[in-house]
């Protein structure tokens, strides 16, 4: 059963990250994710004036978003939310139809080659025993966080308290779960 | 800052990865097409004959239900072709999401049969005019749905809008009736046909007029789901095959037909059925490619 009152999150430290995409590569091992997919990416962000330029690496992946359009736009349940009020995908009841990838403000997801759609899963199988995802665990700066935010001493929730942070594109009503310290 | 440069490189930047780059191919606009000629084509015998009192003389225009049912049966095909799970398009039927327009539609699909079966076949156990209402009614339904599918999703700026769902039913009308005049009737039904057809190309004109009103006065994002369709990717397609071809030109045909008696010519329905199609293409394939990536984070 989901437990209700805890509440997945990441939080990830661009001042961190080098974008050396070790969180890709740990992902695709734990996961086995086929070739030509990924289901956490790294987006490098220049902006400014030469010689006046400002970098910002993130690490992205499924937002496992509180009002997550995914869960609304699928036909038949399996997409839903699931433990920790993450967002996981149940394969034997995806028709392979699009719908959650076409609601998906972050584009977070693809097709299996098997035919039904897949995603980031928080690694939910790891968190059950206690263990942090694999991108979290391998993550060599050490600017990944995984946590429950329901737990005002855990260090997700520290971490929101006490640094200035974003989510991407709020302007979608999404309510992502995915932090960004800036 | 200074704003003025923004290099964003992304990781992910594969089109099997990306959905911006390959959600939905030509199944999908087929399938909207199809659908929109059946509900078109369940509501346009039920509504003439609710007018008039008594059933259409024309065998095609009483074959209508069923030319729907037909036709729906092919867009079905071309939806069980897209998916990627086939073996498990069951799932549809052991579940209703009331959030989800696809879980509506999926309903709504099986719904259609009885209904046109009933509205072609007139038992006489059944009150006629509730069979023809529920004809409408279920027309409706799909003409609609097939446009909130794609309007609902805020992930997609070029859909994100309410106006594709009535847009699409006044498309779905007047490829209905494009489609009849094809086929052999009688004067007076082709006369009332042309007339329907007009008036449905009018109000998809200015239902087409008031989702590029709702973009251009929109937020950023609606900004450049204007520009895709107007000025950008899609202008040509959209000015040249949906305003000129599928809808200015035969309505002019219709006018002079209706206006100056001129003598019915094929031209017409043919142009509204190509417009109806690429209609559909346009918007699901400009749709799908806005995307927020298109701004940085």
């Amino acid at each position: 059963m989901p437990d209700a009152k805890k509440r997945y999150a990441m939080v990830v430290d661009t001042r961190g990250c080098v974008a050396c995409k070790a969180c890709v590569l740990a992902c695709k091992a734990e996961n086995a994710v086929p070739d030509g997919r990924t289901r956490d990416w790294l987006v490098e962000e220049v902006r400014g004036r030469f010689p006046r330029l400002a970098a910002e690496n993130r690490s992205e992946r499924c937002n496992h978003c509180a009002g997550a359009p995914c869960v609304d736009a699928c036909p038949t349940g399996a997409s839903h939310v699931a433990e920790g009020g993450t967002v996981q995908v149940t394969r034997h009841k995806c028709t392979g139809c699009k719908a959650c990838m076409a609601a998906c403000p972050y584009d977070a997801r693809y097709v299996h080659p098997d035919g039904f759609v897949d995603k980031c899963t928080f690694c939910l199988h790891r968190a059950q025993y206690g263990k942090l995802p694999a991108c979290v665990e391998v993550c060599p700066t050490a600017c990944l966080h995984f946590g429950d935010l329901s737990d005002p001493g855990a260090e997700v929730s520290r971490l929101l308290r006490e640094r200035k942070w974003k989510v991407n594109h709020p302007e979608t009503g999404a309510r992502p779960n995915v932090y960004f310290l800036v | 800052m200074d704003p003025t440069i923004v290099e964003t490189v992304h990781g992910r930047a594969n089109p099997l990865v990306d959905p911006t780059l390959s959600v939905w191919g030509w199944e999908i606009p087929v399938y909207l097409f199809l659908g929109g000629l059946a509900a078109g084509l369940m509501i346009l015998p039920a509504a003439l004959e609710l007018a008039r009192g008594r059933r259409p003389d024309s065998v095609w225009v009483r074959l209508g239900p069923l030319l729907a049912a037909a036709l729906l049966s092919l867009g079905m095909g071309a939806l069980f072709l897209d998916l990627e799970h086939k073996l498990y398009v069951w799932r549809f039927y052991l579940a209703f999401k009331p959030a989800s327009p696809m879980s509506w539609g999926a309903w709504i699909l099986v719904l259609v049969y009885p209904v046109a079966f009933l509205a072609w076949w007139d038992p006489a156990w059944l009150p006629r005019r509730a069979v023809l209402w529920t004809a409408v009614a279920a027309g409706g339904a799909l003409g609609i749905y097939t446009g909130i599918l794609l309007g609902a999703m805020a992930a997609r700026p070029g859909w994100n809008s309410a106006v594709l769902g009535p847009l699409f039913l006044a498309s779905g009308l007047s490829t209905g009736a494009a489609l009849l005049l094809l086929l052999p009737l009688d004067a007076r039904d082709r006369h009332a046909l042309v007339r329907i057809d007009a008036v449905a190309l009018v109000a998809e004109a200015a239902l087409l007029g008031v989702l590029l009103i709702g973009f251009a006065s929109g937020d950023r994002t609606a900004h450049l789901a204007f520009e895709h369709l107007t000025t950008r990717n899609w202008a040509s397609a959209f000015w040249s095959l949906v305003v000129v071809a599928g809808i200015s030109v035969p309505l002019a045909f219709e006018a002079l037909e209706i206006r100056r008696k001129l003598a019915f010519v094929a031209v017409a329905p043919v142009l509204v059925l190509v417009g109806g199609l690429s209609l559909r293409f346009v918007l699901v394939l400009s749709g799908q490619a806005s995307s927020f990536d298109e701004f940085p984070g």
